[in-house]
């Protein structure tokens, strides 16, 4: 076997960070022993199927991609802050915006809001779980596991380099002859199938499992936007698949689907990328209008305002996903009929987008504010979300995007839309939903400090960008000379990523800071909530809801505690629980090695693999494990132990 | 856990009928993911380079004898999920093992089929029409391939715990899943086949 291709050469950056990984796992390793925690790791984590768990464990893999994604981001603003730089070479320059861009989307910002979507949706909802509880197990460890392949590119064998939307022909063998794209098409195969899982899972628990009373047209808007989520993940996920799979035969099988010769079709590429790809962006946006929209009604004191239009504009955001993916490519030469249909189908966006803009903001008039951190993150949201929308627009009208494609002015543009669309909210949410899970709250002042140091940098990173593009920069330089005048707005915008940096290191610290110092919170509801999920206890107990809640209004936990309706009427009985499992993790693992030696076409491990999986499989059919029960006693001692009361 | 004795044994119970429901839901994927790959299909048909077209290379045949079996299968998986409404074990299991044995006979004709195209220089590699042809039949001769696997072990299951709402919950969703490879045949026979035969 050919030893040298698995190694990547001569650059000092690599090493240092092969070295820093084998020294975390060490560390980690080491850390584990001396502290006697691999059982506990094993038991309490690593086989867990409770829904709660497991949104912690998707949180803590997004929070470690964002500082993964945030490093690329960082080389590269360093690389581009003043002309002629020398820090990054061109291949390593194209590995590091290929890797920015696909764990930020799908390795950071995904999972981050599956993650809350895991912890909140069956609360909200007055469930003990989700659907299948095993199965989101097995979700959440392809995920991990697809997430892992695609990190160790870059130390073993090479990291993608064609983009995070690969096109082709530059991503074929011909052009592309490292393994890069090989852990492409398979690493985000294989977390593609976990969140193709979750999709499934989510839409049955959220039509199936709603505590009684709890009509449609009654749930929570942050259930709402991750319901219509789950339908847009079950309908374009299937597409990644398939383009994911026609890569993965061209580059390992030698099949003519993207090539120039032989009756191939590298456009195919382009428009199957972005059917699943444009959907995609909205898989991440949709369920941050969700999380925005409770904590706008929360902090405001108020009912949301136009429940319905809010609904019925998600429904029409989603509709629209699927027919407006060619505006990723207006200059590709698909005519002017084409253009004009996806020019105008893509400005509609901004219709049912602009009515959730002013429910949001009508909802703010006359309510009492509170203005805390997650109120904080959700008021930046509208303004600058605003900048992204506008100018989406502009870069929707086919003729004058023929001056912007593939100028820094995008990358503003998407910037304008992710992070304040899909970051801020994340982080809101995780600041909102904190004390549910942990049982006390993120210090607000350190919040806030982050928050403005975050809100503040991420301007001055970015605005300077929109006018970079104007002035003719293409994204993706590696490098430019001082004549293009590009040198002073690329310092300022590295500037504004060392702000940012330093919001996110804040934010880090308030996790230790407040772990350590924050008074518990025993009441269950620190934020006077509206919704079900502040009507049990925090630290949630495992099974939820002592008694399953009967729902008669929308806003079902406030309207309860205005009118003194009550909530739980019935008697506590005991309680059914899914027993913890091992199988999903061990398929995980054996997915990673299937995927590993696919990317280096060792056949005969690959084959192995392959029947691991359909033995691990097997086994999971067989198993007739039906659970325990949870027996009634037990569950009025934790309750009373909830609420401080002694034992 | 709670039986509802109102309703057929594979819904009678909370979980039961949510796995149906997910079943469903996990079907609604499968659709877009052969409809992108029949997508991919009718753009690559005329797209045969040098290599064959597909009137030079498919043969009504073995088509037609792999129809016959997919079709009869889908009957008799049906008779099997009503013999499993009456209670009948035994019949249950001897019509799943002959939708079973169908589904081999159908694989065995694809093999076949599929090295009679590489033999006569029709590979993966020759042309986009035939790259597209054999990962459309591919995909879906291997959902069969898992379909025949994954009813062997609900038949283990049933020989050994016989008929109970979680035997019969899987034997039903599998049913389910037979029936949606046949759908996606009749469009692979009548799109990719006769079409192409035209």
């Amino acid at each position: 076997m050919d030893l040298e291709r698995f190694k990547v050469h001569g650059e000092p950056l690599i090493y240092g960070a092969m070295i820093s990984i084998a020294l975390a796992t060490i560390g980690i390793i080491v850390g584990l022993t001396y502290f006697k925690k691999w059982g506990y790791l094993w038991r309490e984590w690593l086989t867990t199927v409770d829904h709660k768990r497991i949104g912690v464990m998707y949180i803590l893999a997004a929070l470690l991609m964002l500082f993964r994604g945030g490093i690329d981001a960082m080389m590269m603003r360093l690389q581009t802050a003043a002309p002629e730089m020398k820090f990054l070479d061109a291949q390593h320059y194209n590995e590091v915006f290929t890797t920015h861009g696909l764990i930020m989307i799908l390795f950071m910002a995904m999972p981050f809001i599956i993650g809350l979507m895991n912890v909140i949706i069956p609360l909200q909802i007055g469930a003990r779980d989700v659907a299948f509880p095993r199965l989101n197990a097995v979700s959440f460890w392809l995920f991990f596991f697809g997430a892992m392949l695609l990190n160790i590119s870059f130390v073993i064998g090479g990291s993608p380099d064609a983009g995070w939307s690969a096109y082709f022909p530059l991503a074929s063998l011909e052009f592309s002859p490292t393994v890069g794209n090989n852990y492409y098409s398979l690493a985000l195969q294989i977390s593609g199938i976990g969140t193709l899982i979750t999709g499934v899972n989510f839409i049955v628990t959220i039509l199936k499992m709603r505590a009684p009373g709890m009509t449609l047209m009654k749930m929570p808007m942050f259930t709402w936007s991750v319901l219509i989520t789950n339908i847009i993940i079950v309908f374009a996920f299937p597409v990644l698949t398939v383009a994911l799979a026609l890569m993965m035969f061209d580059r390992l099988f030698g099949s003519q689907f993207f090539t120039m010769a032989n009756g191939g079709m590298d456009m195919l590429w382009a428009n199957l990328f972005w059917v699943w790809g444009h959907p995609e962006v909205y898989i991440v946006i949709l369920p941050a209008f969700g999380i925005y929209s409770e904590i706008i009604a929360t902090f405001s004191k108020k009912n949301l305002y136009g429940y319905t239009s809010m609904v019925f504009s998600m429904l029409i955001i989603s509709l629209l996903s699927f027919l407006v993916w060619t505006h990723h490519f207006y200059t590709m030469g698909q005519g002017v009929m084409v253009n004009s249909f996806f020019s105008i189908t893509t400005m509609a966006i901004a219709v049912p987008t602009g009515v959730k803009i002013f429910n949001w903001l009508f909802t703010l008039r006359k309510g009492r504010i509170t203005f805390n951190t997650p109120m904080l993150y959700t008021l930046a949201f509208i303004p600058i979300f605003t900048i992204g929308g506008v100018t989406g627009v502009m870069l929707a009208m086919a003729s004058a995007d023929y001056q912007y494609h593939n100028t820094m002015f995008l990358v503003a543009h998407f910037h304008y839309v992710l992070i304040p669309g899909a970051v801020f909210a994340v982080i809101a949410g995780f600041h909102y939903w904190f004390p549910k899970v942990f049982g006390f709250r993120l210090n607000d002042r350190l919040g806030r400090h982050a928050f403005w140091w975050i809100a503040i940098s991420f301007n001055v990173t970015f605005f300077p960008l929109f006018f970079l593009g104007l002035m003719g920069m293409t994204r993706r330089t590696y490098t430019y000379s001082a004549e293009t005048g590009y040198g002073p707005l690329n310092m300022l915008s590295f500037a504004g990523a060392i702000g940012l940096s330093i919001g996110f290191l804040l934010l880090v610290y308030n996790i230790y800071w407040s772990t350590r110092y924050m008074p518990k919170d025993k009441t269950g509801d620190p934020w006077d909530g509206r919704t079900l999920e502040w009507a049990t206890g925090s630290p949630i107990p495992a099974y939820n809801f002592a008694v399953v809640p009967n729902v008669k209004t929308r806003d079902a936990f406030w309207s309860a505690k205005q009118d003194n309706i009550p909530l739980f009427e019935e008697k506590i009985t005991k309680i059914h629980m899914p027993s913890n499992t091992g199988k999903p993790f061990i398929l995980g693992v054996i997915f990673f090695f299937f995927g590993f030696s696919l990317v280096f076409s060792l056949w005969i491990p690959a084959i192995l693999s392959g029947i691991g999986i359909l033995i691990v499989m097997a086994t999971m059919s067989f198993d007739r494990d039906h659970g325990f029960y949870i027996p009634a006693e037990e569950v009025i001692a934790t309750e009373k132990k909830l609420r401080g009361e002694t034992v | 856990m709670k039986i509802d004795a109102s309703k057929p044994l594979e819904y009678a119970t909370e979980e039961n009928s949510n796995k149906i429901f997910g079943f469903w839901v996990f079907l609604g994927a499968e659709i877009p993911l052969f409809a992108t790959l029949f997508t991919v299909y009718f753009i690559m048909v005329n797209r045969y380079a040098s290599g064959p077209s597909g009137r030079e290379i498919f043969e009504i045949g073995p088509v037609l004898i792999e129809t016959f079996l997919l079709l009869s299968s889908s009957f008799t998986i049906g008779l099997a999920i009503h013999a499993m409404r009456h209670g009948y074990k035994k019949a249950m299991m001897v019509f799943m093992a002959i939708t079973l044995l169908m589904g081999l006979g159908f694989i065995g004709i694809e093999i076949d089929e599929f090295f009679t195209y590489i033999h006569e220089g029709a590979t993966l590699q020759t042309s986009g029409f035939l790259s597209s042809l054999f990962v459309l039949l591919g995909t879906h001769g291997a959902h069969v391939s898992f379909g025949f696997l994954w009813g062997v072990a609900i038949m283990i299951q049933l020989w050994r715990q016989g008929i109970n709402p979680a035997t019969a919950n899987k034997a039903f969703i599998f049913s389910l899943f037979w029936h949606f490879l046949d759908v996606v045949w009749i469009f692979i026979f009548s799109f990719v086949y006769l079409k192409g035969l035209m």
